[in-house]
């Protein structure tokens, strides 16, 4: 049977395994396989195997990938895999990444939604009743279905320059909610993204689009932030 | 290395880089200019001598990346104010068209 070469960074190094290529099988198959029969202390991540949870995101290859949603055939390079932990992370061991820098800066951007109706976070009397196709609606249907898998983050090149930057995936959110008709909390949210660590930093080279696995546009959301903030201060 | 390899990233790239390539030629440009208070013989002295395949080369050069630059501003505007979601690409290309198309029309008067 043909053999896979699969190279993995662990610490500051690369190590090296072999793995029987198989018709089918995932980046995250070959992975467990190594770990189960090779390398019993090799450190990754992941749950779901199925699209879901967006934990087994790696570099694969040099990109950013879900690792369970990734054939082996479309992403090797000469019969090679190489693995790397998410870019742009602290790295805990391995391929395993401590993923709080990026869900503090959702925290940072003001991602909590705050209910107009109900400052003290009281439950509203009455159902809010937001039409499917009005715009606002759209612009949030566009990117609320992010799932915080942190492979946009990992493709930023702004994040890489500057570690404060607030990152693709927590901007999408400030995006969708300063959409959210039902949301009060406008005003400091469009003042929590546009500092230099937030929408005016973004250079628009379009990472987060083309890697997010979800074809999401954080980049687009990004520039709809840039834009509310240019009119929002020309109404001043 | 990581994997880069998308339209949008290089035309970041043309246009960046082309940005510096202008502000790299900016104070040549004033000097060259700066020749005309010394007196007309002296810039027409200037202008003479530049009167050559060399900088008409340069010159060429010049005119390519300030349409890159002014394409590729003009590309940022539009997916920042405009709010185009889809056919980055063809921005990118059409930008890249634009300048390419600048410099051939420049080659095509010169000489």
């Amino acid at each position: 049977m043909a053999q896979l070469k699969v190279r993995i960074q662990r610490g500051d190094g690369m190590a090296e395994y072999g793995v029987a290529a198989r018709e089918n099988q995932t980046v995250l198959d070959v992975v467990t396989e190594i770990q189960r029969e090779q390398q019993p202390d090799l450190a990754y991540r992941f749950a779901c195997r199925v699209g879901m949870c967006g934990s087994c995101a790696m570099e694969v290859n040099g990109v950013a990938r879900w690792t369970c949603r990734t054939h082996v055939r479309k992403v090797a390079e000469d019969g090679t895999l190489t693995l790397r932990p998410l870019a742009n992370l602290p790295v805990i061991r391995d391929l395993a990444t401590d993923m709080t820098p990026f869900f503090d800066k959702w925290a940072r951007a003001r991602g909590q939604f705050q209910p107009k109706d109900a400052p003290n976070g009281a439950v509203p009397a009455e159902f809010a009743v937001v039409p499917p196709s009005s715009p606002k609606r759209q612009e949030a249907d566009a990117g609320i279905e992010c799932i915080g898998c942190g492979v946009c983050y990992a493709s930023c090149d702004v994040v890489s320059w500057n570690p404060d930057y607030l990152g693709p995936a927590a901007m999408n959110r400030a995006w969708t909610l300063v959409n959210d008709v039902r949301d009060g909390g406008r005003r400091e949210r469009l003042d929590a993204v546009a500092g230099d660590a937030g929408c005016h930093s973004c250079h628009s080279t379009q990472g987060c689009t083309e890697r997010c696995p979800k074809n999401l546009d954080p980049s687009s959301a990004i520039a709809g932030l840039k834009r509310s903030i240019f009119w929002g201060v020309l109404a001043r | 290395m990581r994997d880069r390899r998308h339209p949008a990233y290089w035309g970041f790239v043309l246009h960046r880089v082309s940005g510096i390539g202008l502000a790299l030629f900016l104070p040549l440009h004033f000097w060259a200019l700066g020749h005309a208070i010394q007196g007309e013989a002296a810039l027409e002295g200037f202008l003479r001598f530049t009167d050559n395949w060399a900088f008409k080369a340069g010159e060429w050069g010049l005119v390519t990346l300030l349409a890159l630059h002014l394409a590729g501003g003009l590309r940022v505007l539009a997916l920042e104010f405009l709010g185009w979601r889809a056919r980055q690409k063809d921005l990118v290309a059409l930008s890249a068209g634009f300048a390419l198309g600048a410099g051939l029309m420049f080659l095509l008067h010169a000489g």
